[in-house]
């Protein structure tokens, strides 16, 4: 079977669709903490997203329009995860204990940096790059 | 405190290198560390001698209220003095013993680490503490018996050793938690002083019987004393430390200690009492009969246990300063006896009496400190053992008079045998005419000799002064075993009485024994050899047997190799136990809860159900993709409805990835055949619509009845305030169980690494 | 409602099970498949039942206002969904990876290790 369907329409959308999808899900993982969202929601729609570039473009575009290896994506979100709990231990506290680091920016308002962000940042990057690994791999032994 | 427990483990990790850079003197230095502590330990005399006891006390885990403490009185004083000062000694001795040995830096770091297991476990105040040092004690005890890992002899041994002890150990752990429910704590420090509440509890005679099991199988009581002898396959020096002056006592340690706590009743006296007389009997029968060097020595060390025990068991006042005088009496003689017979095995490759003799010209200062630690074994003039016999004698006829009859001819007869030993060891290999040995004998070096040099000259000096140990130490230890002040009153000369009597009694038939040495073994073999078949030790056997029996037979019941049948056994076992609990314990019918069915969600549940139930009838491997991909959204939906945006999404999500991973993957497995045959399908389904119906019940019931508040009210309120996020499952995830997300995300990339290392080795294979 | 919720998880654990005890694999897959969808609904009803309160606070205020739903069960389930679909992935290709090399789709015949 092949992962590629030639079909236009889902080629159309594919490409015009990604981009989007990809900045609808750091708007989901950035709200999460107020509103429904969050990094392993946000994670999923990235990719899905990709996972319908897969289809629509095949198997070596998919690849080239991520730029990183999948497989690294979840290395380096395992290990932002786990720094993310490091600090709390310089101020003395448990580790994971949350730290905030409010930066007022004129014009959007406050962004609230904090170590729960990173954290949720770190689940992003493990989802997407978990199920792109699996996706991909499984896509690829097709071929 | 800590500092010098830990310090033997600490030299342990390090002792390899330390006896590489000294060479030939690796044992002179190692031995330093124990030395020191030996010193150490020896400057708390005056003060235990003054106050009784000093407790101290560190931080664990102080979240569980877990503390390291340790209680040092004359008692644990007396041990870790032994274990430390024959510690040295063992070390030395060793470092000359295995001097050409390839393993013998091994052997230190087993050796080190054992002392400090042992040094553990006679200062730990905590129960739990003890019993971790009592197990270490077992599992460095197992790897010197199986030090020459390549004699299939050893090995069994070790494995027998083991087996026997860490089953004690089980039962003790048991003992030890019954213990602390019967005292109300952990701490012995505390227990000491509830005995009373203790002796009166409910489970007073089944922490009684699981601590002796304990107590017992480490000390080689009858009938676990089987497993001592066998364990003389170690080196010479692991025999002497171990198996005669240290381990082994670690079960009369624990009876000591508990003694106070446990000790003044009748079940204490009996069992305590006629265990100890018949494991001594028992042991020195056993030794008249060998005729190994290493083998006599163990058995009267089986004999010197259960006189420990026995004395213990009595209670009296004189019983309890017997004990600790018997002790230290006998882990001096013994120590030196037991090094002895290696440097005997090292100078002339002999390990049998009766393939040695007239050595004394060759070895004297062996055989002149063979002959000293020899006559204090037997109990003569002017030495320790002489003290202690008499203390021992004084006891026995002073017990209670339920048991003071047998005990007292027991310990008669075995004193009798003792000295017949007594005089194989001390006279044979060094008198009478020379027997041609596989070595050409010469005097041993010093590292061997000064283990036994100090040790048979301390025998004689507390024997010529016996005030001099008393009250250094014997009269803290022996207020510790009594839990009150004893008078010793140790003395050379008690003047003529019954005591001194049965001593003249026992050396006369003792050496009588010893003139007739081979006409009573061969009188007792042809006794005791037919019934040998039905001792303890092919007990034993059978018992490993059946455990063999037992487990092949329950591998094959249930590890059968089919999954259906472990998945049934896990449903049914499941169903049957909830259903019962919740049939006896909760007989409440739940009333349907109909209230807020509204039709949308109604047409949701169903599409959900029969979405479940088409995919499980047919047979078109697309179909069963689409339906699942129907019962996915219908739970989705059940999610959104129901107040859960984010997981709603989530599912949904999900659900679609799982599509793509199944529209990937389905076609390449095979189809959807029907294999079994009706009847296990009629089993399956009823099966199943058990477990549908258990639960469906256990979730009624649970909507019905909330038995305590969720924890979540906490989530709710300080999700604001506290971590700054209005969505408070978000929240959850990130911040209050960010440890748990943790873990989990750690899951998922896991199942990725193994998906992909899966794909890419089938794609090595094709290459191949 | 919340009886014919019980009933619909009831429904869910019996024909995965069903499936699970079949001798074919990929009945095995689609009874896990059906599984976890069945614990994660089971833990959800067990929370209880909300209408319209999801556990958000409004902009502004420090606490919801009025009982919302349990958003620790939420939590728990929004993870284990994730979690499931890397298991679920892992014993697919695991399933199929021994199909490869035994060539046989009946677990009666895959009862031994050395094949």
């Amino acid at each position: 079977m092949k992962t590629q369907m030639n079909s236009l329409i889902l080629r159309t959308t594919g490409h015009f669709l990604l981009p989007l999808l990809l900045i609808f899900s750091i708007f989901l993982l950035l709200r999460g903490h107020d509103e429904p969202g969050g990094g392993f929601i946000a994670g999923l729609v990235a990719a899905a997203a990709i996972a319908l570039y897969l289809f629509s473009m095949g198997i070596k575009s998919a690849r080239q329009v991520l730029w990183v290896d999948p497989r690294n994506l979840f290395g380096i979100g395992l290990t932002l995860a786990v720094l993310s709990g490091v600090p709390a231990i310089f101020y003395g506290q448990a580790f994971f204990t949350s730290q905030w680091w409010p930066i007022y920016l004129p014009p959007f308002g406050t962004l609230k940096l904090s170590t729960p962000l990173f954290f949720d940042i770190g689940v992003y990057l493990v989802v997407v790059g978990s199920v792109l690994t699996i996706v991909l791999t499984l896509a690829e032994a097709e071929g | 405190m800590l500092l010098a427990v830990l310090s033997g483990f600490l030299l342990a990790f390090v002792a390899p290198w330390l006896a590489r850079a000294a060479g030939r003197y690796s044992g002179w230095l190692l031995a330093l560390l124990p030395a020191g502590l030996t010193f150490w330990f020896a400057s708390f005399l005056p003060e235990v001698a003054a106050h009784g006891s000093i407790l101290f006390e560190y931080p664990w885990v102080p979240g569980l209220d877990v503390g390291l403490t340790f209680y040092l009185d004359g008692l644990s004083l007396l041990f870790a003095l032994l274990i430390s000062g024959i510690g040295t000694f063992i070390v030395i001795y060793a470092g000359g013993y295995l001097a050409d040995h390839p393993d013998l830096r091994r052997f230190y770091v087993v050796i080190l680490a054992f002392m400090a297991s042992m040094l553990g476990l006679v200062l730990s105040s905590n129960l739990i503490a003890l019993f971790v040092f009592w197990e270490l004690t077992s599992i460095t005890s197992y790897l010197l018996i199986g030090f020459d890992h390549e004699d299939e002899k050893a090995r069994k041994a070790a494995l027998q050793g083991l087996i026997v002890t860490v089953g004690g150990g089980l039962a003790l752990m048991a003992g030890f938690v019954l213990l602390a429910m019967a005292g109300g704590s952990y701490e012995l420090a505390e227990l000491l002083h509830e005995g009373d509440a203790i002796r009166d509890h409910a489970l007073y005679l089944p922490l009684l019987l699981l601590i002796l099991f304990g107590a017992f199988t480490k000390s080689a009581q009858v009938p676990f004393h089987f497993w001592l002898p066998n364990a003389m396959a170690a080196p010479t020096p692991v025999s002497a430390y171990l198996h005669s002056a240290t381990m082994v006592k670690a079960g009369v340690y624990l009876l000591a200690r508990l003694n106070p706590s446990l000790g003044g009743t009748d079940a204490w006296l009996l069992l305590l009492s006629l265990f100890g007389a018949l494991t001594m009997f028992t042991g020195a029968v056993m030794a008249i009969r060998s005729t190994g060097v290493k083998r006599m020595l163990a058995y009267s060390t089986v004999m010197a246990l259960g006189t420990l025990t026995l004395l213990i068991g009595l209670g009296t006042p004189t019983a309890a300063a017997a004990a600790v005088t018997f002790l230290l009496a006998h882990s001096l003689y013994k120590g030196a006896l037991f090094l002895i017979a290696g440097i005997l095995d090292h100078e002339t490759g002999c390990k049998d009496f009766r393939d040695l003799g007239g050595l004394r010209g060759k070895l004297p200062v062996t055989a002149a400190v063979a002959a000293l630690a020899a006559l204090s074994l037997a109990g003569i003039l002017p030495l320790f053992g002489f003290v202690a016999k008499e203390l021992l004698f004084e006891s026995v006829i002073g017990a209670p008079w339920i048991v003071v009859a047998p005990v007292t001819l027991l310990a008669l007869a075995s004193a009798v045998l003792i000295v017949a030993a007594a005089a194989v060891v001390g006279i044979r290999p060094y008198f009478g005419p020379t027997v041609p040995t596989p070595k050409h004998p010469h005097e041993a070096p010093p590292a061997l000799l000064a283990g036994p040099v100090t040790l048979a000259a301390l025998g004689l000096l507390f024997g010529l002064y016996p005030a001099l140990a008393e009250h250094q130490i014997l009269a803290a230890a022996a207020r510790a075993v009594h839990g009150a002040p004893v008078e010793l009153n140790l003395a050379l000369w008690h003047g003529f009485n019954l005591p001194l009597l049965m001593s003249l009694v026992s050396l006369g038939l003792g050496l009588w024994v010893f003139s007739r040495w081979e006409f009573v073994r061969a009188r007792f073999d042809r006794h005791l050899e037919p019934r040998e078949r039905f001792g303890p030790e092919r007990g034993y056997e059978l018992f490993m047997e059946g455990i063999v029996r037992i487990s092949d037979w329950q591998t094959r019941l249930l590890q059968n190799g089919y999954l259906r049948y472990y998945i049934l056994t896990i449903v049914i076992t499941l169903v049957a136990l909830t259903g019962y609990t919740l049939l006896t314990r909760y007989p409440v019918v739940p009333t349907p809860n109909l209230a807020g069915i509204e039709i949308h969600l109604l047409a949701v549940a169903l599409m959900t159900v029969l979405a479940a139930l088409f995919a499980i009838i047919t047979h078109s491997r697309l179909g069963a993709v689409a339906l699942l991909g129907a019962v996915g959204f219908g739970v989705a939906l059940v999610f959104i409805l129901f107040s859960a945006p984010d997981v709603g999404i989530t599912q949904v999500l999900v659900e679609t990835l799982t599509v793509i991973l199944l529209v990937l993957v389905i076609f390449r497995l095979p189809g959807m055949y029907a294999l079994s045959r009706p009847r296990a399908r009629y089993r399956d389904s009823g099966v199943a619509v058990a477990l549908g119906g258990l639960l469906v019940w256990l979730l009624l019931l649970i909507q019905e009845t909330r038995f305590f508040p969720s924890i979540s009210a906490y989530f709710i309120e300080n999700s604001q305030p506290l971590a700054h996020g209005r969505n408070i499952v978000n929240v959850i995830l990130v911040d209050f169980r960010a440890l748990d997300t943790l873990g989990e995300i750690t899951v998922l990339a896991l199942a990725a690494v193994g998906v992909y290392a899966m794909i890419k080795l089938r794609a090595e294979d094709r290459q191949k | 409602m919340d009886t014919i919720m019980a009933l619909v998880v009831g429904t869910l654990y019996a024909t995965a099970l069903y499936m699970m005890l079949r001798r074919s694999i990929i009945k095995l897959v689609i009874g896990l498949i059906l599984l976890s969808n069945a614990a994660n609904l089971l833990i959800f009803t067990a929370a209880g039942l909300t209408t319209g309160a999801p556990p958000l606070v409004p902009d502004g205020a420090s606490a919801p206002v009025g009982a919302v739903a349990d958003p620790l069960a939420q939590a728990l389930i929004l993870t284990a969904i994730v979690i499931s679909f890397g298991v679920l992935a892992f014993a697919v290709v695991l399933i199929h990876r021994a199909y490869e090399i035994v060539k046989v789709d009946d677990m009666d015949q895959m009862k031994d290790t050395d094949t």
